[in-house]
């Protein structure tokens, strides 16, 4: 609660609502017998860029996707704009549209262009006409410095270049909340700036965004918050200072030095 | 050799008979343009309801297409057309080559286009569904587009497998090309009407063989 008065106190002056943009309460998520989330409490305030961190199999990903419903969680509940997310008469076509989700393998519709592949969405879900779908689609290629490439097939694009139409066919839809899901970990290393930067600049346009990745240097450049995750439960989180500098938890400093290195 | 010029390619009979075959041929067309129609159709219908349904919907499925598959289209013809009688079903053999010959063509397309809406990697209908499209948007605009371009070139084989299976119709006397070779046949005790037969179904298969090249390269984007 403080982080989000703090940020309505420094921000452009517009009155921010005073509850979390994201609310999760006592998150649970099982397959089968496994439990994968045991209990998440996590709130994000508008303009916030919250990073998670984590060792491989920790609940990161699973995490992610039960706030959009791409998973169904087993138990507690998602606040996200006023809305509750798990509510059974939910419009969930209309929720997911506004929480824009980025995945590591890209996932680029290899049939379209990159000017198709943004427009799809502006088009059947939000009923643009054509012209106008186009002219957001390459608004919002050109932010992503793509824009002499919106008649490119992904298959003719590097993978720095497709992540970056993916961010852009996820906030054309105007989305209030990105999620980023190992968006760099695919990519070789020289590709993997242009994309951070793309993240850079959405972030400056003061976009809440929920990272979950390992670019340590990107954390403490431009995170409000990290948040360390195992086991299925948050371990520890803190500005970036803290949890990359002088982490409280044990299991918090043995994966920092280890992704450190 | 003059023997054999004169059984397979009788100039006379030539003259004679094509009128015969070249009705037969376009009977043959009518039929196949029929049944690869409401065969794909069908076919491609059900593979869809199949991945919109559950369970409940592939086990019966999964009946019909592999009796479909299994029993050969010949036992199907004969069965259907002198069994029906019997439950007080007339229907023209015409009706009953279509009937069948689409219903196999239905069965074996509904599995080339289900195998191809599942080789269609998940990450593509996660990626649809987190912009908002329903599931019903997400299968038409991103998984069958590239379902179909992985099941063109099987469904052409069979597509002409079943064409071919138009020749069937012969015994149960409907008009296609091989009835009206083998009648003639029959009259002339030659086998040139038979030579000529096999050209009308390379007339028929050409195009159909283009047809499908052409719809594959067009379906050939461009991949990584
Ligand atoms: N669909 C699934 N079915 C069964 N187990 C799953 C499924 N998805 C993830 N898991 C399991 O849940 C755990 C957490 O996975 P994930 O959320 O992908 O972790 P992370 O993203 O932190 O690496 C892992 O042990 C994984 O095997
Ligand atoms: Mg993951």
């Amino acid at each position: 609660m403080s982080e989000a008065s703090e940020l309505s106190a420094g921000g452009t002056g517009t009155m921010r609502p005073p509850h979390p943009l994201l609310d999760i309460r006592g998150l649970h998520k099982s397959f089968g017998t496994i439990e994968v989330l045991k209990g998440i409490d996590l709130a994000v305030s508008p303009g916030e860029l919250v990073f998670l961190i984590g060792p491989s199999g920790s609940g990161k990903s699973t995490l992610l996707r039960c706030y959009n419903r791409l998973e169904e969680a087993s138990g507690g509940s998602i606040w996200f704009d006023g809305q509750e997310v798990l509510a059974d008469r939910i419009d969930i076509n209309a929720l997911r549209r506004r929480m824009g989700m980025v995945f590591q393998s890209f996932n680029l519709y290899p049939h379209m262009t990159a000017l198709g592949n943004v427009t799809l969405a502006l088009r059947k879900v939000l009923k643009k006409p054509r012209a106008e779908a186009e002219r957001i689609g390459m608004a919002a290629l050109e932010g992503v410095g793509l824009a002499h490439k919106a008649a490119s097939y992904p298959g003719e694009l590097s993978g720095g270049q497709q992540q970056r139409v993916a961010i852009a066919r996820a906030s054309a839809l105007e989305p209030g909340l990105m999620l980023f899901d190992e968006p760099t970990s695919a990519l070789d290393p020289e590709l993997v700036g242009s994309v951070l930067q793309a993240m850079r600049d959405m972030r400056a346009a003061g976009m809440t965004m929920l990272v979950v990745s390992h670019e340590m240097r990107f954390a403490r450049e431009a995170a409000d918050r990290v948040v360390f995750m195992d086991g299925g439960v948050i371990v520890e989180q803190g500005p970036p200072e803290q949890i990359f500098g002088s982490p409280r938890h044990e299991r918090t400093r043995a994966f920092v030095s280890e992704v450190a290195r | 050799m003059d023997r054999f010029l004169d059984s397979f390619l009788n100039a006379k009979l030539i003259a004679t008979t094509w009128p015969a075959i070249l009705s037969g041929l376009v009977v043959t067309i009518e039929i196949a343009a029929l049944v690869v129609v409401t065969g794909l159709l069908l076919g491609l219908a059900l593979a869809m309801v199949r991945w919109r349904a559950g369970r409940w919907f592939a086990w019966p499925l999964m009946l019909f297409v592999d009796l479909f598959r299994a029993v050969p289209p010949l036992v199907l013809v004969l069965l259907i057309f002198f069994g029906l009688p019997n439950v007080g079903i007339e229907l023209p053999s015409f009706a009953v080559l279509w009937l069948v010959l689409s219903l196999v063509l239905a069965a074996f397309a509904e599995e080339i286009v289900w195998a191809g809406l599942i080789a269609v990697k998940r990450g593509q209908h996660e990626a649809a569904r987190s912009t908002g499209l329903t599931e019903t948007q997400t299968l038409l605009y991103v998984v069958l587009p590239q379902a179909l371009r992985l099941a063109v070139a099987p469904l052409t084989n069979r597509t002409i497998a079943i064409t071919k299976n138009t020749a069937l119709g012969t015994v149960i006397g409907v008009p296609e090309i091989i009835n009206q070779a083998t009648t003639a046949v029959s009259f002339s005790g030659n086998a040139t009407p038979l030579l000529m037969g096999a050209f009308a179904y390379l007339l028929l298969f050409i195009p159909i063989i283009g047809l499908g090249r052409l719809i594959e390269s067009r379906f050939a984007w461009r991949r990584q």
